[in-house]
């Protein structure tokens, strides 16, 4: 059992992340720390990826000269994979982290206009403003 | 140049889309009414290449593309079979349609935004489209995310409320594409591929295993709340509502149906019909909330006084019923599913059309406000309605018949006797919220009380331009069409969607 629990951390610190971030995004009130939700439950997922492609012993993913040679030489039949960490992950997560930017991006705008027309960024006020103007327009 | 195209055609509309994404604003830097033609040369080549897609694939079969010549599982592979052309096909025409509404409304309601505008719309149909043929796991999260972000600028752009409604779907949608990344690593992690073929040959072995129904569980959470699956709509109806008229026109035939489609694809493209079925009840789950979603937006539309918000839950109810033929998981059933993929496209690109043109001329869609006054002075856009009406409570010889008539031929096939009952109450539902603004505007005699007689003056005709009325006609005669050619639909494509193993 603490065999299982010390030898998956990474995943239990991941785990930890995305449910902060599931808090902050559904319970936080204002809308900027929801942002802020956001953004640690995309980096969870991330890291998750990340995580996934650890080798221990492991090097970057050139390869290695005498490995190559080797190879022509007919020494060995294959390049041995356990020596490289697998860069596949990475690459998914560079665009996955370009697509978290935009969002945030594109959150950070709707937030600005959301606060030049209401004046708030509060949700529970923001409600309460727009009912008021619900209101007005019906009373019209 | 022929060969290069004909060969090349899966990958051509979406990257014709992404092209013209960023070719429209530079062409309409200076010049806003440029931007227009442009999204229409676009959308008219999209529509082409479609047809000839769809008859690629009639007469040769499926087609793997293989981008850059690697060869999947190490490159991506685009798949374009039967369902992916029929899909593509019917977006991209209903897309076109209302763009040549777009042209006169647009204008009106975003003065001064149109190349901003129009090249999001552009990005989102490269979303769209993307999503429908790519057979990568991991494309499909991008393309998700690239439509997802242009949607939330479409919604962002229109009334007063709309930001704080795009906010919401901004936050829920980012939940949705995250989760799905979440269940891809987790298939990644046990299969190492993340090619959907690639992928679907090694699950079977690893079945058992706590990772993969997982990935399952997350990738099914993700798509329902892109396809407002219920109870995870919440972020549909305000921003429908809010949205500009042509935003709300283009998004809810396409955005729902195309989620859908990446449901049906996970479901049994990847998983497999047997692991989704018996090993874990996904299916059975999928159902029974697509049932529930059926009645609540059904009565959740009689509910509305505005008339975009009525169509909005009544697309959460529309929606139902394409989950509810995927998660019956029989072929008669899935048939159903993708032909009202079909037909609701046409059907709410229609009805958001008919609104459009009310807030068009008469500056406001309020059901209360609507009165007899209407048959005079917008004889065809209510004759549009009308069709649509009796096409969405499913009246034959009309295209909504048909898709409920497979659904359910198919409850029956496996004797799910209530869901039978689900798509008979709803029909009623649909038939009250959609017959009161008929009563409404037909069936009073026009100055029926002398003393109002003297009052009022004859409601002269006032309808919109024949470019806004062409389409919304063009697209509830494409009812009456699809209803009458449903048969060659189903011989000539749908029977061949049917997933291994169903």
């Amino acid at each position: 059992m603490v065999d299982f629990i010390l030898g998956h951390y990474a995943y239990w610190f991941t785990l930890a992340l995305l449910v902060i971030g599931l808090y902050g995004m559904m319970m936080k009130k204002n809308l900027v720390k929801k942002l802020i939700g956001m953004t640690i439950f995309q980096v969870s997922i991330i890291i998750f990826f990340i995580a996934s492609s650890v080798k221990w012993g492991a090097t970057v993913p050139i390869l290695d000269h005498g490995d190559i040679e080797k190879v022509h030489l007919g020494m060995t039949s294959a390049i041995e994979t356990a020596k490289y960490i697998n860069p596949l992950p990475h690459t998914l997560m560079l665009t996955a982290i370009v697509v978290g930017v935009a969002t945030t991006g594109v959150a950070f705008g709707l937030v600005i206009m959301i606060y030049k027309r209401y004046k708030t960024l509060n949700e529970t006020e923001l409600l309460m403003r727009m009912k008021k103007e619900d209101d007005s327009d019906s009373n019209q | 140049m022929t060969a290069i195209l004909t060969n090349n055609s899966p990958v051509l509309i979406p990257l014709l889309f992404l092209t013209f994404g960023m070719i429209i604003p530079l062409v309409a830097w200076k010049r806003n009414n440029l931007a227009w033609p442009a999204l229409m040369l676009a959308s008219l080549a999209s529509v082409a290449i479609g047809v000839f897609n769809v008859f690629k694939v009639i007469n040769k079969g499926p087609v793997h593309y293989y981008l850059g010549n690697w060869v999947p599982p190490i490159g991506i592979e685009y798949v374009l079979d039967h369902l992916a052309a029929f899909v593509m096909l019917v977006i991209n025409s209903v897309a076109f349609l209302v763009l040549i509404h777009a042209w006169k409304i647009v204008p009106r309601e975003l003065p001064e935004k149109e190349p901003a505008y129009y090249a999001a719309i552009s990005l989102m149909m490269a979303g769209f489209n993307g999503i429908v043929i790519t057979g990568d796991l991991f494309n499909l999260y991008v393309f998700l995310e690239i439509s997802s972000l242009s949607l939330y600028g479409l919604i962002a752009i229109g009334e007063k409320k709309s930001p704080v409604a795009a906010f919401r779907y901004l936050i829920m949608g980012t939940i949705a594409a995250s989760f799905y990344l979440l269940g891809v690593g987790f298939i990644y992690i046990t299969t190492g591929s993340l090619n959907m073929a690639d992928v679907k040959a090694i699950l079977p072995s690893i079945m058992d295993q706590p990772t993969a129904l997982m990935a399952l569980a997350l990738m099914v959470l993700g798509m329902g709340i892109k396809m407002a699956l219920f109870p995870l709509h919440g972020w549909l109806p305000d921003a429908y509502t809010y949205a500009p008229s042509t935003s709300s026109a283009i998004i809810a035939p396409t955005g729902t149906k195309v989620a859908a489609y990446a449901l049906l694809r996970v479901l049994f493209f990847v998983f497999g019909v047997s692991f989704v079925t018996k090993t874990i009840p996904m299916a059975t789950v999928l159902t029974w909330l697509a049932a529930i979603g059926i009645i609540y937006g059904s009565i959740m539309a009689i509910a509305q006084k505005e008339l975009k918000r009525m169509l909005a839950y009544s697309s959460v109810a529309q929606v139902g019923y394409i989950g509810l033929g995927i998660g019956l998981a029989n072929p008669l059933a899935l048939v159903g599913a993708v032909l009202h993929v079909l037909n609701h496209a046409f059907m709410k690109a229609c009805l958001f059309l008919v609104a459009g043109n009310f807030r068009f001329k008469l500056g406001h869609s309020n059901i209360f406000k609507l009165n007899h006054s209407i048959r005079k002075k917008m004889p065809w856009t209510m004759a549009a309605f009308t069709v649509a009406a009796l096409s969405m409570v499913g009246l034959p010889p009309m295209a909504g018949f048909f898709s409920k008539w497979y659904l359910a031929l198919g409850t029956l096939k496996d004797s799910n006797w209530h869901f039978l009952v689900v798509i008979l109450i709803s029909s009623l539902l649909n038939a009250v919220y959609f017959f009161r603004i008929i009563e409404k505007v037909y069936m009073k005699p026009i100055n029926s009380n002398p003393a109002e007689k003297e009052m009022s003056v004859e409601p002269t005709r006032d309808e919109v331009a024949s470019s806004m009325l062409i389409p919304t006609l063009i697209l509830a005669a494409g009812l009456i069409v699809v209803g009458l050619l449903n048969a060659f639909i189903v011989k000539g494509i749908l029977n061949f969607i049917i997933p291994a193993g169903m």
